[in-house]
């Protein structure tokens, strides 16, 4: 069954290896070592999987074999966002988080580590830049999980239990936050002007309490929507004590106003549209950011790398108030902190380094015209409406007359496009409706591609399902 | 001839090691305005057009002024980041064997090659299940393997790291606590000083009130201080088996039925299963859920802290409290599919179905092995641990408490206690002093119950000559200790930086938590160029 004497990867299965070994430790065999293990815990049978391949060009084949059962958006005309964006990965992005020094590195020090402070602390800065804001920290999990903390951190610094959020947004983030914030924190869902799909002020006035922590607001929305009243929910927040926590899409800060500039207190959002693959979901990282105060700065759960001075005049880098964290305090710190997606904030910062302010302006108005357009001719289609009379940012709802969305997207799929994610069963007022995402990379001819395609499904003349 | 390497041959223990020291500046110093990084596809025409109205009617949401990123052309970029990783020890380059409790073992080369497949990496979530098919396959065949190795019914691989596993499972507690109604009586949590900061931190998060059980002489959580702490309020006890000493609990199977004794759950984090691969299950040990970390024991790459994997598993009763989606087959239809249909008390936890990069690479690390070899990444794991251990236990000024003359597990928590009262010299400062050698070494997490700890793993990844000069580079700096102080003291030499004044990271009204607050702060002081 097994042929070989040794493994490549566990070089002392050489078995004179292994004897040389045992006879420095005084040992007769490895079993020796065991023995602290009881007979009955012991597992005495071989592990229920099957027969490895052993050699690096068959794993490749098994690997590869699996992986071409996926249809990846390079082979089709994807119009998917909702939360994860198809966006261009400029190739030093993938370059940097693929060396080595980066990628296999963890918890070392800021001496032996210098290259790691020095690069997390410079995407902190080129976020805050983004932001507006003087302090980001080393990336959470996702942008959900970014939410999530920053409301618990805004309950603490106000000393208050209760926040309110949109019922409008991402469904899956609303989720995400009411489990994170439960048992101690009360999530209540403010209404949304059906027809812009904006926040509904007059329902936001009659839950703003002096008991609200938060006001949550995503700017743009989950279903696109740029919320225009920030500065006016900010004042309302801020009028009964509360603060206002903003969830943006950093894709969207070239061109649209960053959150503290409408007045919000902390800004989070996730970071996979700056350089990070999609990989089905899996490429995520939180940002937080915040005002430089110590109340906001002692309530972060997260790692903050500071910048510092040496002995020897050089930059030096270090943690930031390390006793807020979970590594120094256990159950007293603020929340928890662990292995979360720092890679991804490197590669980030590499991105923002590699786009510049013209590039952050040219990736904000290529997205706002490609969805201005795409709209536009969506919106001519017979049967088809744009589901938001608010402007949008890079999505958009669409409304098809008498067809469900899913019967529209099996047509599509068979012409090679992604339709719009279906809302239907999330949103009870958008039935038979789907987000329409673009990315800058989008030509005429594609979007061309989608409409034409529409107009055909919609007349019910084409889309075959093969 | 004078070569500094070639260690065999030349009798040299250890190398003449620096690092790259690039003195490189903060990359918004490298801005030169009008520089470009990349151009992205211009709009044609007719699409601008349409989007000339929607700019100008944003109002007050159009942004004033561009964001002050640095302009900086795209080679000189890359060679910013390039110097910078340089400047940065990967496990890659060294013999990363200092960094106990975090099994930094190597992560094959080809993993990464398959996890970044364009047709794995440029997979949208919202696709519809038959063009996700391979990605599907692999978080359930993964899953198959994690179920085989544990022992436990079904794993949820969501989680992007170990601590946000243990909010899981802290999370499954509570929704178990609340759907029997028994939030009030159940409200306690116990785990032991040894196990992660982040079980007693995620506890806290879902309102439990912690207990936390010391260790007894021996080394193992003291199984009177447990009596004393489980009662008709427990709701949970999580906890670490072998603990970062190295010990492994051999009453395991007692703490866990005193536990379920009182209506309680079992959590074993798993972040020590480097030990254990085929040789000793969660289950058979009694418990009802587990966390392993796929980029721990499972060879996916630690990625300067993430992102990683924890994997969740239970036992068949708490399914249904697994965060949604799961990812079930289909025997008839020969599908994979997302399965939301399981009555999850959770609901969500996490954006979509895990880090694939991480699951793809623990999967093909498995698949690498097979159950013979797996078992054998323990047996020499355990062997490799117990050749250090006797080396280093030889050694001068150094320790290891509890469990005398017994052999350890996957990794021994050392003390400098001695060599601190004889030469001055603390564990901070001598980790310092390693890294001249191109070497790490970590402490401990806090508290040091372990006075002046260090914590040593050195996996299944290096061979017998690899330890054997970080043997030499641990004796080496124990030597300059005794004979040389002030050469450790002022560690180190070699690096990228010197000594960093940590007080100002302190200190609210000089911290500078980004180049902006730095600006603000300084205003043209502390400027090393």
């Amino acid at each position: 069954m097994n042929s070989f004497e040794s493994h490549p990867y566990i070089p002392n299965s050489v078995p004179s290896v292994q004897e040389e070994m045992l006879r420095e430790i005084g040992a007769k065999s490895v079993d020796e070592f065991f023995k602290c293990i009881p007979d009955d815990i012991k597992y005495h049978e071989a592990l229920q999987m099957s027969e490895p391949t052993l050699s690096e060009a068959g794993l490749r084949r098994h690997v590869e074999e699996i992986a071409s059962k996926n249809r990846s958006v390079n082979r089709v005309l994807s119009f998917l966002g909702g939360g994860c964006w198809n966006h261009y990965v400029p190739a030093s992005c993938d370059e940097i988080n693929g060396r080595s020094e980066f990628l296999t590195a963890y918890a070392g020090d800021p001496y032996e580590d210098h290259g790691r402070f020095q690069a997390l602390f410079e995407y902190e800065s080129l976020m805050a830049e983004l932001l507006e804001m003087d302090v980001v920290n080393v990336p959470t999990y996702d942008g959900s999980q970014a939410a999530g903390t920053a409301l618990r951190m805004a309950c603490r610094i106000t000393d208050r239990h209760r926040v309110l959020v949109p019922e409008l947004a991402g469904p899956e983030r609303l989720k995400i936050i009411e489990t994170y914030l439960h048992p101690q924190i009360e999530v209540v869902r403010v209404k949304a002007d059906p027809a812009a799909l904006t926040l509904d002020l007059n329902d936001l006035r009659s839950k703003l309490d002096d008991s609200v922590a938060a006001v949550f607001l995503e700017n743009p929305t989950f279903l696109g929507v740029i919320e225009p009243s920030g500065g006016e929910i900010a004042e309302l927040a801020h009028g009964k004590g509360a603060l206002l926590v903003v969830w943006a899409d950093p894709s969207s800060l070239g061109v649209l106003t960053p959150p503290s500039c409408y007045g919000a207190d902390i800004a989070c959002g996730d970071i996979q549209p700056l350089g990070v693959r999609m990989h089905f979901g899996g490429g995520r990282g939180g940002y937080i950011a915040s005002k430089d105060e110590k109340k906001f700065v002692s309530e972060f759960p997260s790692r903050l790398f500071g910048i510092s001075a040496t002995t020897h005049g050089e930059w030096g880098f270090g943690d930031v108030a390390w006793e807020r964290t979970s590594f120094a305090s256990r159950e007293a710190a603020k929340e928890f902190v662990g292995t979360a997606a720092a890679l991804w904030g490197i590669t980030a910062g590499v991105y923002l380094a590699t786009m510049g302010p013209k590039g952050m302006a040219d990736l904000g108005t290529g997205i706002l015209q490609r969805s201005a357009y795409l709209s536009r001719q969506m919106a001519q289609i017979p049967g088809v409406k744009i589901a938001a009379t608010a402007p949008f940012f890079k999505e958009f709802p669409v409304t098809f007359q008498g067809r469900s969305v899913s019967d529209i997207n099996m047509e599509l799929l068979s012409r090679g496009i992604y339709g719009g994610h279906d809302l239907s069963s999330n949103y009870p007022t958008l039935q038979n409706s789907a987000l329409y995402c673009v990315n800058e990379t989008m030509t005429k001819a594609d979007m061309d591609t989608l409409t034409k395609a529409l107009s055909e499904i919609m007349k019910g003349a084409g889309g075959s399902l093969q | 001839m004078s070569i500094e390497y070639g260690l065999k041959d030349f009798d040299k223990k250890y190398r003449s090691y620096h690092q790259a020291r690039w003195d490189e500046p903060i990359i918004f110093q490298l801005s030169q305005p009008g520089e470009r990084g990349i151009l992205l596809p211009e709009a044609e025409p007719e699409v601008a057009a349409a989007g000339s109205r929607i700019i100008s009617d944003l109002g007050p949401m159009a942004r004033k002024s561009p964001p002050n990123l640095p302009e900086i052309s795209q080679m000189r970029v890359l060679k910013h980041y390039l110097h910078l990783s340089q400047e940065n020890l990967g496990a890659d380059e060294t013999v990363d064997i200092g960094q106990g409790t975090c099994t930094m073992k190597y992560s094959p080369k080809i993993n990464d090659r398959l996890a970044n497949l364009p047709d794995l990496a440029d997979v949208h979530p919202r696709q519809d299940e038959s063009t996700v098919q391979g990605s599907l396959e692999i978080i359930y065949k993964t899953e198959q393997m994690l179920k085989a190795v544990s022992g436990l019914d079904r794993f949820c691989l969501q989680a992007g790291g170990g601590s946000q596993a243990l909010l899981v499972i802290a999370t499954i507690v509570r929704a178990w606590v609340d759907e029997q109604g028994l939030a009030d009586k159940k409200d306690e949590i116990i785990t032991t000083i040894f196990s992660h900061p982040s079980n007693p931190a995620c506890a806290a998060i879902k309102g439990f009130k912690l207990i936390t059980v010391y260790p007894d002489e021996e080394g193992r959580p003291d199984f009177e201080a447990m009596k004393a702490a489980v009662s008709d309020r427990t709701a949970a006890f999580l906890v670490t088996n072998p603990e970062d000493l190295g010990i492994y609990n051999s009453r395991i199977r007692e703490f866990t039925q005193m536990v379920h004794d009182v209506g309680g759950l079992c959590s074993y984090d798993q972040a020590n299963a480097n030990a254990l691969l085929g040789i000793a299950r969660a289950r058979e040990s009694g418990f009802d859920l587990c966390f392993f970390n796929i980029h721990k024991t499972f060879s996916a790459p630690h990625g300067c802290g993430g992102p990683g994997c924890g994997a969740v598993g239970v036992r068949e009763n708490l399914v249904k409290y697994l965060p949604a989606p799961l990812v079930s087959y289909d025997e008839e239809k020969d599908r994979y599919f997302l399965d939301y249909e399981s009555p999850s008390k959770i609901s969500r936890i996490k954006d979509f179905y895990g880090v694939l990069p991480a699951i793809t690479r623990g999967y093909a690390w498995m698949k690498a092995l097979g159950p013979h070899w797996l078992r054998e990444v323990s047996r020499v794991a355990v062997l490799n641990n117990n050749y250090m251990f006797k080396k280093i236990m030889a050694m001068r000024g150094v320790g290891a408490p509890y469990a005398s003359g017994e052999f350890r597990m996957e990794q021994v928590r050392y003390s400098m206690q001695k060599l601190k009262d004889e030469t001055g010299i603390s564990v901070s400062e001598f980790i310092n002093r390693m890294f001249d050698y191109g070497m790490h070494l970590w402490t401990s997490h806090e508290p040091w119950l372990v006075p002046e700890p260090f914590t040593v793993e050195p996996t299944e990844s290096y061979s017998k000559a690899e330890m054997d000069e970080y043997l030499a580079v641990l004796e080496q700096v124990l030597k300059e200790c005794y004979e040389t102080p002030e050469v450790v003291k002022h560690a180190p030499h070699k690096s990228a930086v010197h000594h960093t004044d940590h007080d100002i990271l302190e200190d609210p009204k000089r911290w500078a938590i980004t180049w902006r607050a730095y600006r603000k702060k300084y205003k043209g002081y502390f400027e090393p160029r």
